[in-house]
């Protein structure tokens, strides 16, 4: 959060990982699970969601809720940056 | 408004990552992109594994790229056989080499080459259905086979020796790799590495999915699973991850089970026996020993003797030189600076002939991105003019007649999706350039519209 380093979109294959006002979101139906990202990210802000520990929970449920009414884009770069953000991030003090 | 014209030689991930960024420059570039096989994707086709779906639809962003008005595909037409590097050079702005890595690395050991030794390269290509190796063959009437190599390429051999039949049936493995492992009595599998489970290169989902394989016994032979201390941050991560799935593994280790794999690690293979074939390999015990970078493996002189009815060598695969163009013998790759070839003339290079063959499909998409950044802006409007598209087509009708376009692939695509879809399948492959050029040319087949849900 509030990083938006982007290293990570360079390397994924499906253009899944979409960029939101503080914080990138991977959308996890278009994703296909490969993990080029992972080690991408300076931050080791990317988990495979069976690794990703328990106080950050919130950030699963928030890759899901940024992408309501958006559904399946089909690549980030055509639909480019968002304003808005979902879970943590969209909350005014964190 | 100058316009240029790009040949790309190799249709996969690397090849459709450069040209999708060439296709969405400011400047007008065309594609054509060349392939050997009638069929694009490259590994995406012909490596992944058959039972990853999820990472074979990845081609589903090729075909949009394909898709661009301005990107055409030229199938079964190979550079240095069917067509040399001059003609290319003399009817396009630039060439770009994306053509990955398609020999074997050896072991350099005895008996590597008797009967029931094969490279794990043969092997996927044979599963896979690619028209190379679809003879291949291999012979899988005994129990044991001993897998050499720890990355996720020996990973997806030791699975698929291993995995029950009615999943592999699912998948669209070839036909013929299908029936000859419903044949298969191939219990045991044994994967062997040079050095130690914390710098195995597998990665922890690939991991995870051999030892959660139903009714499979696991055993773990290694000292210990600590990671090194000095591992990058990220490193570290991935192998701590990959220590605790075996820790697990090995805690969970099931008995009565008719299947097992065995992880041995700190084991090299220093000589392959048998009378005729492969009956036994003879395993050196290594050590650690600091090194450039990291640990090396080092022979201990004591040796080990497992049995073996089948050895499959996957420690890295190596490219291979292109006629005509400047080449890394030592590498196996085309020397180069930021995607240009080193020597060459208006000649780029991207994916595994580039920077050696490692790194998954996305690596290859900030690769391909770097080569063609570097391609456009060696585009000079006075410098060579590409000639038109007709007569690129005109050129290849007189030169390779049996070339496959867009339209001879997508008859292809079709013709193997259909088929598949009436057996519960994602394709069924066809397998032999033959087959492949017969239904491009049946312009149709597997078009007919399917009359309801496909039949018992």
């Amino acid at each position: 959060m509030d990083v938006l380093d982007r290293a990570c979109i360079k390397v994924c294959p499906v253009d899944c990982i979409y960029e939101g006002g503080r914080m990138m979101y991977v959308n996890v139906d278009e994703c296909i699970d490969c993990g080029a990202c992972e080690p991408a990210c300076p931050a080791e802000a990317i988990y495979f969601e069976e690794d990703l520990p328990e106080e950050l929970r919130a950030f699963s449920d928030a890759t899901r809720d940024f992408f309501t009414g958006l559904g399946s884009p089909g690549g980030a770069r055509k639909l480019g940056k968002q304003s808005h953000d979902a879970g943590p991030a969209a909350s005014r003090n964190a | 408004m100058t316009r240029f014209r790009i040949a790309i030689i190799g249709a996969g991930p690397a090849g459709f990552y450069a040209a999708e960024h060439l296709l969405a420059s400011s400047r007008t570039v065309d594609v054509d992109m060349y392939d050997r096989l009638p069929t694009p994707w490259g590994l995406v086709r012909a490596g992944v594994a058959p039972d990853h779906p999820k990472i074979k639809s990845v081609s589903d962003q090729f075909a949009e790229i394909a898709a661009h008005p301005r990107y055409r595909f030229f199938g079964n037409v190979e550079i240095g056989r069917t067509v040399d590097r001059g003609a290319l050079l003399a009817r396009y702005d630039a060439v770009l080499y994306a053509v990955g890595a398609r020999a074997e690395r050896l072991l350099g050991v005895e008996g590597e080459d008797l009967a029931g030794s094969l490279g794990a390269s043969d092997f996927v290509a044979w599963y896979n259905g690619h028209p190379d190796l679809a003879g291949l063959e291999p012979d899988l009437s005994g129990t044991h086979a001993v897998v050499v190599g720890n990355g996720n390429v020996a990973l997806d051999v030791a699975r698929i020796l291993l995995l029950p039949q009615h999943i592999l049936e699912r998948t669209d493995m070839a036909d013929h790799a299908l029936a000859a492992l419903a044949r298969s009595t191939i219990r045991h599998v044994t994967i062997l590495g040079r050095r130690g489970a914390a710098q195995a290169a597998f990665t922890t989902s690939e991991l995870r999915e051999i030892v959660g394989i139903d009714d499979l016994s696991v055993t773990i032979q290694s000292d210990d699973l600590v990671a090194p201390a000095d591992l990058s941050p990220m490193e570290l991560r991935r192998v701590q991850r990959n220590l605790a799935v075996l820790e697990q593994a090995r805690g969970a280790a099931r008995a009565g089970s008719q299947r097992s794999l065995a992880f041995r690690f700190l084991r090299a293979p220093t000589a392959i026996r048998g009378d005729g074939r492969v009956q036994e390999v003879e395993v050196g015990v290594n050590r650690l020993e600091p090194g450039e970078p990291g640990v090396r493996a080092v022979d201990t002189g004591t040796r080990e003797t497992l049995p073996a009815d089948l050895v499959i060598r996957a420690v890295g695969y190596r490219g291979c030189a292109l006629p005509g163009v400047p080449f890394d013998e030592t590498s196996g790759t085309i020397p180069h600076l930021a995607g240009a070839v080193l020597s060459g003339e208006r000649e780029f290079v991207a994916g595994w002939i580039k920077r050696g063959p490692s790194g998954i499909i996305g690596t290859n998409r900030a690769c391909a991105v770097e080569t063609a950044e570097t391609l456009l802006a060696s585009l000079s409007p006075t410098g060579p003019r590409a000639v038109p598209a007709r007569a690129i087509e005109d050129w290849l009708a007189g030169s390779c007649p049996d070339h496959i376009d867009d339209s001879g692939w997508s008859c292809i695509d079709r013709h193997e999706r259909s088929m598949g879809q009436a057996c519960a399948r994602p394709r069924v492959k066809l397998v032999t350039v033959q087959d492949m050029v017969a239904a491009a040319r049946r312009q149709g087949v597997g078009t007919a519209p399917h009359s309801g849900p496909p039949g018992p």
